[in-house]
C-alpha cells in the first residue's frame, strides 16, 4: 500500500480509505522524492551538508590532538634520554597542541550547530510546505472519500507522518554523512597507526551497528502494538465517561473495569515486552562497547610495551573509540528513520497524490445567473461500487423557480438526501443533467455553483468560534448588520442577546453548548447570509419543533420571494404548503402534486399524513394555507 | 444582484481587496494546554505520590542499587587505563603480566557494569510503567463511583487529558529521577575522582563547570519559552487541521477553502518559525559545551602536560583526566533538564491528586440490602433537592407510582422533571424526603440492586462501540443469543438488525454513528427490554424521527410499558394522553396531577400549554409559559 504512484493518477473515487501501516518496507521512490524535495532549499542543503563534513574532519581532529599531546609530554623524558634538551620547546609544543585542539573543539561545536540547524531547517521547510499541499489536497477531494476514511487516520496522517518524513532530512541524510565521515576518517587514521588495533578498536561498529538497526525495528513493531493498545484502551474510557450515566444506569461498574483491565493488562504485557526489548538491546550494546574497549587496552598495551606504537597512539585509539560511541548507537535510529520516512511517505504521497473526482473542468466558467432556476432532467444516480449503499435514482425530473418551493418526502432511504448532494455537486450525475439557467453545472466553477446552491444539513457541523464567526462563516466580511438579521430570521437573535457574551460566546467545548434545534436554526442563519439563489432545507428542521419552524418560515418570506426553495422532510407541516410534493420511493419519483391534489390522490402521501396525524408525533396542524398566520 | 454577487466571490479570493479582516478563524481558539508547568517540588504531591510507590518500594531500591553500581563501574574504567598505563607501561618499564591483572580488572568491572545496567533499566522501566497503568487504574475507578454531578461539571475531554498526559507526566518524572541519582552520583563522582588523582589539576579543569551551570540557568528560562512558543504553535495547527479533517463538509458548502487555507497558511508558518527558534535556542549550546570541554581539555593537556614534563603527575592520571573531561559534560544537561520535568510533573500530579480526592458522595450504607425481588412501587416523600446549595431545583415533592402505572412527567424546561428521575435511580442523594423504590428507601439498598431493578432509557440513546449483540446484552451480560434477538424482535429492531451486513455481529462505530438516530433508539429499548427490570424510567427523545421509525418505535413504546412501572419524561403527546396518569411538574413543584382527560376538563397549565399546540413542553418559549402560569394564578 505504501507506494507513490507518480505515474497514473488515480481518482478519489478508486482507493479505499484503509491504509496499512507497513513497518518495514522500504519504498525508494517514496525517499526520493522527500530527498528531491529537501534538495530544492539548494543553498541551505548546501550549508547543512557542508558543515556536517567539516564538523565530522574537526571532531575526527580530537583524538588526534589528545594523543599527540600525550606523546608530547611523555617527550621529555625520550628526548633528555637522547640529550636533546627542551622543555621549553616540549611546553611550547603542548601550548600549540591545546590551542590546536581548543580550536578544533570549538569548530567542530560552530559547524555541528550549522549542520543541526540547517538540517533541522531544512526539515522543518518540508514540514511546512507538505503540511500546505495536505491541508488544501483535504479541502479538493470529494466528500465521497471523505465519507470513507477514518477522520483518526487523516490526522495521524497529518501529524505523525509529517514528522517522520521531517525527521528523514536530519536523521537520514546529514546523520548517514556523518557516520560515514566519522567511521571513515577514523579508520584511515587508525590504519595508518596500527591496523591490527585499528581493527580492535573498530571492532564493536558492525556488531553495535546491526544489533541497533535490528532492535530498533522491532521496537518500532511494539510501538506500534502499544499505540494500538492504548487508542483501544483510550476509546474504552472515552466511552465510558462519555456515556457514564448508562454505565451507572445498569450497575455495568463491573463489567466496564473488567473490560478495561483487559486491555490495560494487554497494554501492560506489550509495554513490558517493549522495556525488555529496550533493555536487551541498549544494555548488550554498551557491554560490546566495552568489552572492545578492554581488547584495546590489552593489544594496544602490548603493543606500547613492545614499542610498536606510542602511548599518545593507544590514548588516541581509546579516545576514538569515545568519540564513535554515540553516532554508531545512532545507526539504528537512522535505519528507523528511513523506514518511518518511507512508510510516513508513502502514506502522505496516497493523498496528496489522489485526484479530486470533482473538480471543475480546465474549461469551467463561473455560473452565469440569470434567473435562478434549477431543473433536474431526467436524473439517474448510483454511489460509485466502493459504497454498501446501493441507494439510486432514476428519472428524476425536477424544476425549481425563483419564489416558488418545492418539497421532497420519502421513506427513509428513496433518495431525498442524495437529490441536496447532487444539486450542489458533491458527486455527479451517472445519468441526465441537472442544470442552473440552463448552464450543466458540471461545465461550471464548483466555487460558483456552491456559491449559487445553499444547503443545510440535518446535523450542520458547528466550528468552535463565537456565534457571529459561526453565522458569518459562508461570507466573512458581512457586517453585523446582516448577521443579526439572518439570526433573526432564523429566530435565533433573541436567544443570542440573552447569552453573557451575546454574538461573541463560543460555540461548544467551554461555550455554550446548543441543543440540536438551536444547531440547526444556526445553521440556517448561516446558509442564508451568503447571497445565495436557491436554498435546500435538507431535513433541516427536523429537532425545531413546529410552531418556531411556522415563525422561521414566516420571517423567511422576504428571501424566500426571490429564490428557489426545496424542503426535504419527512415531517409534513414542514412542506405541505410547497407549490409542488413530490414522493419519492426507491429513487424514483412515485407521486407529484400540492397537498390538496395528493390528499384528493389517496395515495401514499395521504397515507403518510394519516399517519403521523395518528401517531400523535405533531401536533395536528389545521391547514390554513401556505402561511398560517398566527 | 448578479454583480454585487460576482464581486463578493472575488473579494473572497484575495483578502486584502477587502478594508477590514474577514470575520473569520481556523481551529479552536482555547489553548488546550493547561498549565503547564508548576513548582518544581510540591511536598503534598510527593506524599500522595509515595503512597503509589510504596507497593513497589522493593523494586526501586534494587533498581536505585543497581544505579550506583552502575555509576561506580563507570567511574572506575578510566582509573584502571590509568593504572594499566602508569604501572604496566609507562617509564619503558613495561610488564606485561601487570597489564594483564588490569585489563582482566576491567574486563570484569565491564560484566558488573553490563549487569548492573541491564537490572537497572529492567527494573525502573517496568515499575515505572507498572506504575503508570496503577494511577490511570486508580483514577479511572474513582471516576466510575465519583458523584454524578462532578462529572456533569466535568468535560469528557479533560479528564481524558489527565487521564493521559498527566499520568504520563508522572511516568516520566519517576524514570528519569532515579536516572537523575544517577547522575548526579556521577558528577559528585567524577569531581571527587579528579580532586584526589590530583587537587590542583582537578581543581583548574573543574573550574569550566560553573560556568557551564551559569551558561544553562541563563539560558533555560529563554529557551523553554521558545519550546512552550512551539509547543503552542504545533497544537495550534493541528486543532486546525482538525477542523478541516471534521468540518470539511461545511466548509466545502460554503467555500471556505481559499480563506481557511490563508488562515492555516498563516497558523503554519508561525509553527516553522517557532520551531526554528526554538532549533536556535537548543543549537546554541552546541558551540558552547563544546568550547568549554575543548576548553577542560586545553587545560588538561598544557598544565597536566607540563606538570608530566616536571614529573609531577604520572601520564596515566593525564590520560584519565581526558576520559572524564569528555564525559562531565553530560549529567550537567540532563540535570537541568529534570528541573522541567519535576514543574511538569508536579503540576500534572496536583491535576490528578485532584480528581482522585473528588468525594464520593453516594455510598452504599454498611448494611444496604440486597433485595432479589421487588413490588416495582416508586414513592417521593417530601423530596427536596437541588445541585448547588441554596438553589434546590426540586421542592417538596410527594407522589406514588404503583405497580404496573405508567407516569408521564411534563413540564417546561427546567421544571425538575430530569432530576426527578434521576432521585429514582440514586443518582444523586435527596436534601430532605426520602425516595423508596418497592417500599424501601433507596439508600438502604444497594446501588447494584437499583441498576438491576430499574432500568433506564436515555434520550440521547448511548451506545458503545462494540457489536450490537453486545449492545443489547449491555444490561444482563449473561443472555443469550436467543434471549438478545427476541428482545430485538419485541421491539421490532430485528428487521433492520438483520438486514444489515453482518447483524447482529455488525461493529459500532463511535457512539452508533453508522445507525441511524431511529435506530438507535430501537436499540436502546430492546437493550432496557433485556435488563427486565420491573422499573422503567424513561426519558423520550425530543428529535423527530421519520414517521416510519416513528410508529416502530411507538409500538416499542407500548411493548416496553407493559407490566412495568414506568416514569416516562414524555415530549409525544401520544405518550402523554397514553399514560395512566400525567403529573405536571413547574418550578421543581407538582402543580397537578390526573389523567389527561381529567387535567384537560380541570383547565389548569396542563390544558392551557397543551392548547398551545406545540410538539412538546419543552419547546414552549418562555415568555409563552410565564403567560400561561401568570394567567393560571389571575384565574385561581
Amino acid at each position: 500500500m505504501a507506494t507513490a504512484s507518480r505515474s497514473a493518477k488515480r481518482l478519489d473515487t478508486q482507493v479505499d480509505g484503509d491504509y496499512s501501516i507497513d513497518v518495514s518496507k522500504v519504498d525508494g521512490n517514496v525517499l526520493a522524492r522527500i530527498t528531491a524535495m529537501a534538495f530544492r532549499h539548494r543553498w541551505r542543503m548546501t550549508i547543512a551538508v557542508v558543515t556536517t563534513v567539516l564538523g565530522g574532519l574537526f571532531q575526527l581532529m580530537v583524538p588526534q590532538f589528545l594523543g599527540q599531546a600525550v606523546d608530547q609530554a611523555q617527550g621529555l623524558l625520550r628526548d633528555a634520554a637522547a640529550g636533546v634538551s627542551g622543555q621549553d620547546a616540549a611546553e611550547s609544543a603542548l601550548l600549540t597542541t591545546a590551542l590546536l585542539l581548543l580550536g578544533a573543539a570549538v569548530l567542530r561545536g560552530v559547524f555541528t550547530m550549522l549542520h543541526n540547524y540547517q538540517g533541522e531547517a531544512v526539515g522543518q521547510l518540508i514540514g511546512y510546505r507538505l503540511r500546505l499541499d495536505y491541508y488544501r489536497q483535504l479541502q479538493r477531494l470529494s466528500l465521497s472519500w471523505h465519507d470513507r476514511v477514518h477522520t483518526g487516520d487523516l490526522m495521524t496522517r497529518g501529524i505523525l507522518d509529517i514528522e517522520g518524513v521531517r525527521l528523514w532530512v536530519d536523521t537520514g541524510i546529514l546523520r548517514s554523512i556523518l557516520l560515514t565521515v566519522l567511521i571513515g576518517g577514523g579508520a584511515i587514521v587508525l590504519f595508518r597507526n596500527d591496523p591490527v588495533l585499528a581493527c580492535v578498536a573498530l571492532s564493536f561498529v558492525p556488531i553495535v551497528g546491526v544489533r541497533a538497526s535490528v532492535a530498533r525495528l522491532k521496537l518500532r513493531d511494539t510501538w506500534i502494538a502499544l499505540q494500538d493498545k492504548m487508542s483501544e484502551l483510550t476509546n474504552v474510557m472515552e466511552e465510558n465517561l462519555g456515556g457514564i450515566r448508562v454505565v451507572r444506569a445498569f450497575a455495568a461498574l463491573a463489567f466496564e473495569l473488567t473490560r478495561y483491565d483487559k486491555i490495560s493488562s494487554e497494554g501492560l504485557a506489550i509495554a513490558s515486552r517493549r522495556v525488555r526489548l529496550f533493555v536487551l538491546s541498549t544494555t548488550q550494546m554498551t557491554f560490546v562497547y566495552f568489552l572492545a574497549m578492554g581488547l584495546t587496552l590489552w593489544v594496544g598495551g602490548t603493543k606500547v610495551a613492545a614499542g610498536d606504537i606510542t602511548l599518545g597512539q593507544l590514548t588516541e585509539a581509546l579516545a576514538f573509540m569515545l568519540i564513535l560511541q554515540m553516532p554508531v548507537r545512532q545507526i539504528g535510529w537512522m535505519i528507523n528513520s528511513i523506514a518511518r520516512a518511507s512508510t510516513c511517505g508513502g502514506r502522505l504521497f496516497n493523498v496528496i497524490d489522489l485526484e479530486p473526482s470533482i473538480a471543475d473542468r480546465p474549461d469551467a466558467k463561473d455560473i452565469d445567473l440569470t434567473g435562478g432556476v434549477v431543473r433536474f432532467e431526467n436524473v439517474d444516480f448510483s454511489y460509485p461500487t466502493w459504497a454498501m449503499d446501493e441507494r439510486t435514482l432514476t428519472g428524476i425530473d425536477l424544476e425549481a423557480r425563483p419564489g416558488k418551493m418545492i418539497g421532497i418526502v420519502g421513506p427513509p432511504g428513496s433518495g431525498k438526501t442524495t437529490i441536496a448532494q447532487l444539486l450542489g455537486r458533491y458527486y455527479d450525475v451517472t445519468g441526465g443533467r441537472i442544470t442552473v439557467d440552463g448552464q450543466d453545472i458540471r461545465g461550471v466553477t464548483l466555487a460558483s455553483l456552491r456559491t449559487a446552491v445553499a444547503i443545510v444539513q440535518q446535523e450542520p457541523f458547528l466550528f468552535t468560534a463565537s456565534i457571529d464567526h459561526n453565522v458569518a462563516y459562508g461570507d466573512p466580511w458581512a457586517g453585523r448588520s446582516s448577521i443579526e438579521r439572518s439570526a433573526q430570521t432564523a429566530q435565533l437573535h433573541n436567544y443570542i442577546k440573552a447569552l453573557p457574551n451575546d454574538y461573541g460566546t463560543l460555540v461548544g467545548e467551554r461555550g455554550v453548548s446548543l441543543s440540536g434545534g438551536q444547531r440547526q436554526r444556526l445553521s440556517i442563519a448561516r446558509a442564508i447570509l451568503p447571497d445565495a439563489r436557491v436554498l435546500v432545507l435538507d431535513d433541516s428542521t427536523a429537532a425545531i419543533d413546529a410552531a418556531t419552524e411556522r415563525r422561521i418560515r414566516e420571517s423567511l418570506k422576504e428571501y424566500t420571494q426571490e429564490r428557489a426553495v426545496i424542503v426535504i422532510a419527512h415531517r409534513l407541516s414542514s412542506l405541505m404548503h410547497a407549490d409542488e410534493i413530490v414522493f419519492l420511493e426507491a429513487g424514483r419519483i412515485v407521486e407529484r402534486g400540492s397537498h390538496d391534489d395528493l390528499m384528493a390522490l389517496g395515495g401514499r402521501y395521504a397515507k403518510l399524513y394519516e399517519l403521523q396525524a395518528s401517531t400523535g408525533a405533531e401536533p395536528a396542524t389545521p391547514r390554513s394555507g401556505p402561511e398560517d398566520g398566527r | 444582484m448578479t454583480t454585487a454577487h460576482n464581486q463578493r466571490d472575488a473579494a473572497r479570493g484575495s483578502r486584502s481587496a477587502q478594508d477590514r479582516p474577514p470575520l473569520a478563524v481556523v481551529g479552536s481558539q482555547i489553548s488546550q494546554d493547561e498549565e503547564l508547568f508548576g513548582r518544581a517540588f510540591d511536598p503534598w504531591v510527593i506524599k500522595r505520590f509515595m503512597t503509589y510507590l510504596a507497593p513497589y518500594r522493593r523494586q526501586l531500591l534494587i533498581g536505585l542499587g543497581c544505579v550506583l553500581a552502575f555509576t561506580l563501574t563507570q567511574l572506575t574504567l578510566p582509573l584502571l587505563v590509568r593504572a594499566a598505563i602508569d604501572h604496566a607501561l609507562a617509564d619503558g618499564a613495561s610488564d606485561l603480566s601487570l597489564l594483564q591483572i588490569f585489563v582482566g580488572a576491567f574486563f570484569g568491572v565491564v560484566v558488573l557494569n553490563y549487569a548492573a545496567n541491564h537490572f537497572m533499566e529492567t527494573l525502573i522501566g517496568r515499575t515505572a510503567q507498572r506504575l503508570l497503568f496503577d494511577l490511570r487504574r486508580a483514577m479511572y475507578a474513582h471516576l466510575q463511583v465519583v458523584s454524578l454531578s462532578f462529572m456533569d461539571r466535568t468535560e469528557v475531554g479533560r479528564l481524558m487529558s489527565r487521564l493521559q498526559g498527566d499520568v504520563y507526566a508522572l511516568q516520566e518524572f519517576l524514570e528519569s529521577s532515579i536516572f537523575a541519582i544517577g547522575d548526579l552520583v556521577l558528577l559528585v563522582g567524577i569531581v571527587v575522582v579528579l580532586l584526589s588523582l590530583d587537587p590542583a589539576l582537578g581543581g583548574l579543569t573543574l573550574s569550566v563547570l560553573p560556568l557551564l551551570f551559569l551558561v544553562r540557568i541563563v539560558w533555560l528560562p529563554l529557551a523553554r519559552k521558545a519550546f512552550m512558543r512551539a509547543r503552542e504553535a504545533s497544537s495550534t495547527t493541528n486543532a486546525a487541521l482538525a477542523e478541516n479533517v471534521h468540518g470539511i463538509r461545511a466548509i466545502q458548502e460554503l467555500r471556505r477553502e481559499s480563506v481557511n487555507f490563508d488562515l492555516f497558511e498563516e497558523k503554519a508558518r508561525e509553527n516553522l518559525n517557532a520551531h526554528l527558534a526554538a532549533s536556535r535556542y537548543t543549537n546554541v549550546m552546541v558551540p558552547i559545551v563544546d568550547t568549554l570541554t575543548g576548553s577542560a581539555m586545553a587545560i588538561v593537556i598544557l598544565v597536566g602536560g607540563s606538570m608530566v614534563l616536571d614529573s609531577a603527575l604520572d601520564v596515566g592520571v593525564m590520560v584519565a583526566f581526558l576520559f572524564y573531561v569528555q564525559r562531565f559534560f553530560d549529567p550537567i544537561r540532563s540535570l537541568t533538564l529534570q528541573y522541567s520535568i519535576m514543574q511538569r510533573a508536579m503540576a500534572a500530579g496536583q491535576r490528578i491528586f485532584e480528581v482522585m480526592d473528588v468525594e464520593v458522595e453516594v455510598q452504599d450504607a454498611p448494611d444496604a440490602e440486597d433485595p432479589k425481588e421487588i413490588d416495582g412501587a416508586i414513592e417521593f416523600r417530601d423530596v427536596t433537592f437541588g445541585y448547588e446549595t441554596g438553589n434546590p431545583i426540586l421542592r417538596n415533592i410527594t407522589f406514588k407510582v404503583n405497580p404496573g402505572e405508567t407516569v408521564a412527567l411534563v413540564g417546561p424546561t427546567g421544571s425538575g422533571k430530569t432530576s426527578t428521575t434521576a432521585l429514582v435511580h440514586r443518582f444523586y442523594d435527596v436534601w430532605d424526603g426520602q425516595v423508596l423504590v418497592g417500599g424501601r428507601d433507596v439508600r438502604s439498598v444497594t446501588q447494584d440492586s437499583l441498576g438491576r431493578h430499574i432500568a433506564m432509557v436515555l434520550q440521547e440513546p448511548f451506545l458503545f462501540s462494540s457489536t450490537i449483540e453486545e449492545n443489547i446484552r449491555y444490561a444482563r451480560t449473561g443472555a443469550t443469543r436467543a434471549q438478545v434477538e427476541e428482545a430485538a424482535i419485541a421491539v421490532g429492531a430485528h428487521d433492520f438488525i438483520q438486514r444489515l451486513e453482518h447483524g447482529y455481529d455488525t461493529m459500532l462505530d463511535q457512539r452508533g454513528a453508522n445507525l441511524s438516530l431511529g435506530q438507535r433508539q430501537l436499540i436502546s429499548f430492546a437493550r432496557a427490554l433485556l435488563a427486565d427490570a420491573k422499573i422503567l424510567v424513561l426519558d423520550e427523545a425530543t428529535a423527530s424521527i421519520d414517521s416510519y421509525t416513528e410508529l416502530e418505535i411507538q409500538r416499542a413504546l407500548a411493548r416496553l410499558l407493559k407490566d412495568r412501572t414506568a416514569m416516562v419524561i414524555a415530549h409525544r403527546l401520544a405518550t402523554i394522553r397514553g399514560a395512566d396518569r400525567i403529573i405536571v411538574l413547574e418550578g421543581g413543584e407538582i402543580v397537578e396531577q390526573g389523567s389527561h382527560a381529567e387535567l384537560m376538563a380541570s383547565g389548569g397549565l396542563y390544558a392551557r400549554l397543551y392548547r398551545m399546540n406545540y410538539a412538546s413542553f419543552d419547546d414552549i418559549p418562555a415568555d409563552e409559559v410565564a403567560k400561561a402560569i401568570a394567567s393560571g394564578e389571575r384565574e385561581t
